[in-house]
């Protein structure tokens, strides 16, 4: 990517593990999960429909909330530590400026019957109490002019404004206060494909022009990661299976579950016409109780005995591996695209 | 498409909704055929009148103008048997999932109330595993299944056997895999491409997904502000396109193996 990324740790999280509390057991939708981000990169976050990416996005956010409940782990953000473990809640002062979410569905992150730009002061003045409203609103405009967007939508309501745009002003509004990291949980999924490019090329400029430190990008869509993210993690129920660097992960991926996943992407080139696309066998484990072994092995085409009773090994380092048996055997090797 | 006069045929359609400075034409002078076990997308982005014109086809909403035409026969002013009848040629799969259940209904009771419109009797248990084996499904166990027991593929599976009960001849897919993940989605294209040739249906596939258009057409429609821009094979629509609108829309989908802002 044309970003430069730096040597620092953003962010740093270790052994996260979050669960939904109230049924019968509590349901682990986020098990044993580390991430890192450097300065100035992009982390994708992709997998299935309840692999617990959006619990994820939750957790790395702050603003994980009943009946989800963060059991374990470690949190470090721009060089401030928070042990998520002893269940205190994280400062709150955090949010917004150390960690921004950008949430999916920005129809409902407007109040419908409030101008926008009565939002911007309300998110300003939450973090500076002194602020006058001219002034935080000259500052959202400035930052509005500064990413060629139309400084009237604040005057706006949001029902004024197309589907694309809102999103795009609601990047601007969870990033106005320059967070270090920002957690974006599907941005891009209601939006059409000319809308969608436009916000992942503001989310580049964001990054570019240092006016947010990192961006973890949580969605189902690989081809968007592809032209986003630097590093992609593949989660699979609850778990990390593979974390790479981009083409690396979409040319070579290591761990079968990524294969599958690439394997039924459709996109219009030549080859998804003349072959049929397999999809992957079976639907995802329940997360209340999960399989034993590799959480993969039953839908697994490359699954072997100590699969359905061991762990997976890490095979790689934190910021590059494959959690896979296959993995550890076969050195080096890629699976079947 | 060997036969002369095609399944359905549409001349001069258009849809205005409001009128006077407000008209809006959500469907604009489209005319299109689609033959006999072809499979026809449409594409196009929101608000492009996609939807409103799979509802025209559907008999949904009526057209301000312009005639629809199943098997050579006007459909427009259709009423109460006729209609009734023409929505067993005709069916639907929609966008949501989760919002087409009855909550409170099992899979068997959904399926016995399509079974019953088409004069459903004694056979009609066989039918329904039939319908649902048809699908990949296994077909005495989700009958006894609630809603809420099921995932989106499942229940979408599910609406297309429902769909299937009647024997349709043809089967508007109304954004039906949008909600769904990759590898769901392809299982789903893939039943639909199967009952083609199975069950000699017709398909009029709409998504804003070009990938997904090409895996499964024959034709494919381009649709924007309510006008048909550019129709043709496949082939030449995704990969040689003419319009300009055509070649805008293709720039802006993300690829795989080449990067959209390299």
């Amino acid at each position: 990517m044309t970003q430069t990324i730096g040597t620092q740790q953003l962010l740093h999280a270790q052994g996260l593990r979050a669960a939904y509390v109230g049924g019968r057991e509590p349901v682990m939708a986020c098990d044993d999960v580390s991430v890192n981000v450097f300065d100035g990169e992009v982390v994708g976050i992709a997998g299935e429909s309840g692999c617990g990416k959006s619990t994820l996005a939750a957790v790395l956010s702050l603003t994980a909330r009943s009946p989800l409940q963060v059991v374990g782990g470690v949190l470090e953000i721009g060089g401030k530590r928070i042990d998520l473990e002893g269940g205190e809640p994280p400062p709150r002062a955090w949010r917004g400026k150390i960690v921004s979410l950008l949430p999916q569905g920005a129809m409902n992150s407007i109040s419908p019957t409030l101008r926008v730009r009565d939002l911007v002061f309300d998110v300003i003045r939450a973090h500076e109490p002194k602020v006058k409203r001219a002034e935080a609103l000259d500052r959202a405009r400035q930052r509005l002019v500064a990413l060629d967007l139309p400084p009237r939508v604040l005057d706006q309501y949001p029902h004024q404004l197309s589907g694309g745009m809102k999103q795009r002003v609601v990047t601007v509004i969870s990033t106005l206060l320059d967070p270090t990291l920002l957690i974006a949980d599907e941005p891009t999924s209601a939006l059409d494909v000319s809308s969608q490019k436009m916000l992942i090329e503001m989310l580049q400029r964001l990054v570019q022009e240092k006016i947010i430190g990192g961006v973890i990008f949580v969605t189902h869509d690989l081809p968007v990661l592809r032209s986003i993210a630097d590093r992609i993690a593949i989660m699979y129920a609850g778990r990390i299976v593979e974390v790479s660097d981009t083409e690396e992960l979409i040319d070579r991926p290591r761990h079968p579950y990524s294969g599958a996943l690439l394997r039924s992407v459709l996109v219009p080139e030549p080859h998804i016409r003349t072959r049929r696309v397999p999809g992957i066998p079976g639907s995802p484990p329940s997360l209340s109780d999960p399989p034993k072994g590799c959480r993969f092995h039953p839908r697994c085409g490359y699954a072997m005995d100590i699969c359905k009773t061991d762990e997976p090994p890490h095979v790689g380092d934190n910021e590059r591996f494959s959690a896979c048996w296959w993995t550890q055997r076969n050195p080096g090797k890629a699976v079947e695209v | 498409m060997t036969e002369t006069t095609p399944l359905l045929e549409m001349r001069n359609v258009s849809r205005v909704f409001g009128r006077g400075e407000n008209a809006l034409r959500a469907v604009d002078d489209v005319s299109c055929t689609i033959g006999r076990r072809e499979v026809v997308t449409i594409v196009g982005e929101s608000g492009s009148g996609k939807t409103t014109l799979a509802r025209l086809i559907l008999r949904l909403l009526d057209p301000t103008s312009g005639s629809i035409m199943l098997d050579g026969r006007d459909i427009a002013g259709i009423k109460g048997k006729d209609l009734r009848a023409y929505w067993r040629e005709v069916q639907a799969v929609f966008q949501d999932p989760f919002s087409s259940f009855n909550q409170f209904f099992t899979v068997r009771r959904l399926l016995r109330r399509s079974a019953t419109l088409r004069g459903g009797n004694a056979n009609s248990e066989k039918e329904m595993i039939d319908a649902l084996q048809h699908v990949g499904m296994d077909g005495a166990e989700v009958l006894e299944k609630w809603p809420h027991q099921l995932s989106g593929g499942q229940r979408q599976r599910v609406m297309i056997a429902r769909a299937l009960m009647l024997r349709p001849r043809i089967l508007v897919a109304d954004e039906a895999t949008s909600m769904l993940d990759a590898s769901l989605r392809v299982n789903i294209l893939n039943v639909l491409s199967d009952l083609r040739e199975n069950y000699d249906l017709t398909i009029l596939f709409i998504t804003h997904d070009i990938g997904q258009a090409c895996y499964v057409s024959d034709r494919v429609l381009v649709m924007r502000n309510g006008q048909l821009v550019e129709s043709g094979p496949t082939e030449q629509v995704i990969f040689s396109p003419q319009h300009e609108y055509t070649q805008k829309l293709l720039a802006d989908v993300p690829r795989l193996h080449e990067g959209l802002l390299d």
